[in-house]
């Protein structure tokens, strides 16, 4: 455990300047877009005096230099205090606490089914290369991957709620059902089902490609050569031998397929109406609500540090030589 | 057996049913079917601020006029178009300095204190002049409001204001708030602005944030027998095509605000158990406008702005872009507002040869091959009607030979470009007409607007003339006069054309066909929904 922590302490400190690079490039960003948050309110007003647009600039505290802004901010956030959000009126704090459990939800699932479901398949497929079955898969796997987000989610609604109206068509869960405990667990899952399948499916082609191209390298090496000789079964040998050894790619693109997962979620949680952590991008990006939108960024430049960091514990674990070497360069 | 036969059965049997209606609630049971329910309707946005009287718009008027009324309320066949909600009736004085409301008696606020006109004087001097988008402009010149008796409000102006004119805004501007619980307060900052406390037929439950809004039922409202209903919940759905799958999948009963996007309505059509309906928008018509920059030296020609306008096919755009659900615009004022709408002014029928000759007369003749000159328009983002006749714009304007460079932004981007750095050529807008050309039309046209004034005139137009009957028409008392100087203003407007009216539309919604009596004022969408209810 003394190899995770010495890992785990050099990835904190290396991820401070890029923190620090993703909140000066948002805030950036969002100077330089057209229009600010104030534009943006009197959109949904449908319009009012210029002396009213005074008014809220001053009281959103717009009416200072952009300069001064940042520096508000950066020094607000140095007291951990993410600062308060125009478009709802509320602690930043308490908007991300409770946008951020559903869509950990809707991406660990997501990232749960692609992972599992798409290695499964990786090994069927690259348990014999070039098969019938191995060309269906790939073939398969790649249309999915080419498949929009939104559309394979419109798709799975139209066919499942609107058809045969199996599951409900969007939302996290029932409205104002005052459903409790496992009865409400069960019926957050099944709002869960058509959203994790949408994201998930996409996502599958990856974990499915790069277990097969995986496996059909680890059949040439000579340990599989050894393992035949020795008159093991073929199943034995893809599933102890191949597929085994293959694995450990498959790790490290857990850990970057999080941070692609996200960006998916924007798209998925607008669809299906699930108040998450994507669509909160959006509404601050719409709202130009710069301190919601840099909080969003940082949580997620976060949470895709920790599963980083997660992902290379693991592959330490699972791996003795990567965690060594790294240390011992050190 | 013939089709007509069918459909007289058909008929005959509706007539029975219908007959049968009409008998059956002498029996007494037939309201018990009527009675409860829960309607789930679908909503697009959370407003971040709940209040009508603070926020006068359509967003927040769709949820909160069910729990905050307005003194009254737009109405098909009521005098003066209105129906009395909080006001039982309204007079002017002969000089039009003061404006008397009666108040509804026995009102009850929802934490039960008494609905008095103190909370109406409060709401008039502290909020609606102060504070709100709408009121701000249209109460600007509201001195005191005085309260001789609980049930009695007199406003005073300090110059004569037009009954018809404060008549007109009522429904949108004059949401009550309770006094005793906004006084002394910080009241933009109030935390009833998001949890709304009113006299309305339904009660604020809860906001589970971009879940859904629950409003229950007002045991003690005063309507008598309502509301029908013991549930209303809107249910946040952003996507618009989640939004007609959740109908289709009957988790939901309504979608307003044309939320079911026009193109999908023919198949919702199909659906027997859903309708599409047209009606209660009528006091919401929004009017697709190109608006002109006049710093622009071409444009600030007129015969250019007649060949632009020559160069539009009105009927192309509502059957195309608006697939029917629209009418032909004549001038600034809508048909729908047949209280003040001028038929007879310049028109400008489809006839690009015209607009050529006209462009050539100008000074702008054809180049070989490249067009007389270019331009930027700009496609307001707000409505997929509105982005599409940019793109229609720009095809209609090359026919004629004006290159157009479509500039596409979203809406904080659109209206700083438009409304505040006037970084335009043309614009493809959309205004709305809110029941009198004082609250937001005129203010289109009107000169001496300060810079960054959203939906007014930001494209640099001065027209004396124009200003003139503007100044004029908002200061007189006799309604028939101030009728005439507004026909008078569609007439200078569309000679003079400091912008060009292309359509006017209302907004659809498609509906379960077991929800009853949807759309039936002219505001429906944004009013109480006191007598909806659900059958079957």
């Amino acid at each position: 455990m003394h190899r995770a922590w010495r890992l785990t302490k050099r990835r904190l400190i290396a991820s401070i300047p890029v923190l620090a690079i993703v909140i000066l490039g948002t805030f950036l960003l969002m100077e330089l877009a057209p229009g600010d948050a104030v534009d943006a309110y009197l959109v949904s007003l449908g319009g009012g005096d210029s002396g009213l647009a005074e008014d809220l600039r001053q009281s959103y505290g717009l009416d200072q230099s952009a300069l001064s802004r940042l520096w508000l901010y950066v020094s607000s956030l140095a007291r951990l205090d993410l600062g308060w959000s125009i478009i709802f009126n509320r602690p930043i704090l308490d908007v991300v606490l409770e946008r951020l459990p559903n869509t950990l939800w809707l991406m660990g699932s997501a990232t749960a089914l692609a992972f599992t479901l798409g290695s499964l398949l990786g090994i069927v497929a690259g348990a014999r290369p070039g098969s019938a079955l191995d060309r269906v898969l790939s073939i398969g796997s790649l249309t999915l991957y080419a498949v929009p987000g939104f559309w394979l989610g419109l798709v799975l609604i139209l066919v499942f709620s609107v058809q045969l109206r199996w599951l409900p068509t969007s939302g996290i869960e029932t409205i104002a059902s005052g459903k409790a405990g496992i009865a409400r667990a069960l019926d957050i899952a099944r709002h869960l089902v058509l959203p994790v399948a949408s994201l998930g499916f996409i996502y599958l082609a990856l974990f499915l490609r790069m277990m097969r191209a995986g496996m059909g390298e680890v059949w040439r090496q000579d340990f599989v050569l050894a393992a035949k000789a020795k008159g093991l079964s073929r199943w034995r040998i893809v599933v102890h031998h191949v597929a085994r050894n293959a694995l450990l790619p498959l790790v490290t693109m857990l850990g970057l397929q999080a941070a692609t997962m996200l960006g998916g979620s924007v798209v998925i949680e607008s669809v299906f109406a699930i108040p998450g952590f994507g669509r909160l991008a959006q509404e601050a990006v719409a709202g130009r609500d710069a301190p919601l939108l840099m909080a969003v960024i940082i949580v997620s430049a976060v949470l895709v540090i920790i599963v980083n960091l997660l992902v290379d514990i693991a592959y330490a674990w699972l791996d003795p030589r990567v965690g060594s070497s790294e240390v011992a360069s050190k | 057996m013939s089709i007509s036969e069918i459909s007289r059965r058909r008929l005959l049997g509706g007539t029975v049913i219908l007959a049968g209606g009409a008998l059956l609630p002498r029996f007494g049971f037939a309201q018990e079917v009527m009675q409860g329910g829960r309607l789930v309707v679908a909503a697009d946005s959370e407003p971040r601020n709940l209040n009508p009287a603070i926020v006068a718009s359509n967003g927040v008027f769709y949820i909160a006029s069910k729990v905050i009324e307005p003194l009254a309320e737009a109405s098909f066949d009521g005098p003066d178009g209105l129906a009395p909600r909080l006001a039982t009736s309204w007079e002017g004085s002969e000089d039009g300095l003061s404006i008397t409301f009666r108040l509804r008696e026995g009102v009850a606020w929802h934490d039960g204190e008494p609905f008095t006109s103190a909370d109406v004087a409060f709401s008039a001097m502290e909020v609606w002049k102060p504070l709100q988008n709408i009121g701000r402009s249209v109460l600007a010149n509201l001195e005191s409001v005085e309260t001789p008796d609980e049930m009695t409000a007199v406003f005073k102006f300090s110059e004569p204001t037009p009954l018809q004119l404060i008549r007109n805004a009522l429904p949108v501007v004059s949401s009550v708030l309770p006094r005793h619980l906004y006084e002394g307060t910080d009241i933009a900052a109030n935390p009833a602005n998001n949890a709304p406390v009113g006299t309305g037929p339904f009660v604020f439950a809860e906001h589970r944030p971009g879940e859904y809004y629950r409003l229950t039922r007002n045991e003690s409202y005063w309507g008598e027998g309502q509301p029908k209903l013991d549930e209303v919940i809107f249910r946040v759905l952003p996507d618009r095509a989640g939004a007609a799958a959740a109908l289709e999948a009957g988790e939901i009963q309504l979608a307003a605000f044309s939320q079911v996007p026009l193109s999908d309505l023919d198949r919702i059509s199909g659906n027997s158990e859903l309708e599409v309906v047209t009606k209660g928008y009528e006091a919401l018509t929004y009017q697709l406008i190109v608006e002109i920059n006049h710093r622009n030296e071409i444009l600030n020609n007129l015969k250019v702005r007649q060949a632009i306008a020559h160069a539009i096919d009105r009927s192309f755009v509502v059957d195309t872009v608006f697939l029917g659900y629209a009418a032909e615009a004549t001038g600034p004022v809508p048909k729908n507002a047949p209280e003040f709408y001028e038929p007879d002014v310049a028109l400008y029928p489809f006839d690009v040869e015209k607009a050529r000759s006209l462009l050539d007369e100008a000074g702008y003749p054809e180049n070989d091959g490249g067009p007389r000159f270019s331009i930027r328009l700009l496609p307001a983002p707000f409505f997929s009607e509105t982005r599409a006749m940019g793109d229609y714009l720009k095809q209609a304007l090359a026919a004629i030979g004006i290159e157009a460079e479509l500039v596409s932004n979203d809406a904080p981007g659109h209206l700083s470009a438009v409304y505040k750095d006037h970084d335009f050529d043309l614009s493809i807008g959309a205004a709305v007409f809110r029941g009198d050309p004082a609250i937001s039309t005129t203010n289109l046209v009107q000169s001496g607007i300060p810079d960054g004034t959203f939906f007014s005139n930001q494209g640099g137009y001065a027209n004396p003339g124009i200003d003139e009957i503007i100044a004029e028409a908002l200061v007189t008392i006799d309604t028939q006069k101030r009728i005439e100087l507004y026909n008078e203003f569609q007439k200078l407007v569309t000679e003079d054309l400091p912008l060009i009216n292309v359509a006017d539309w209302g907004f659809t919604s498609v509906a379960s066909v077991d929800v009853e009596n949807v759309g039936n004022n002219p505001r429906w969408v944004v009013s109480n929904w006191s007598d909806t209810a659900i059958s079957g």
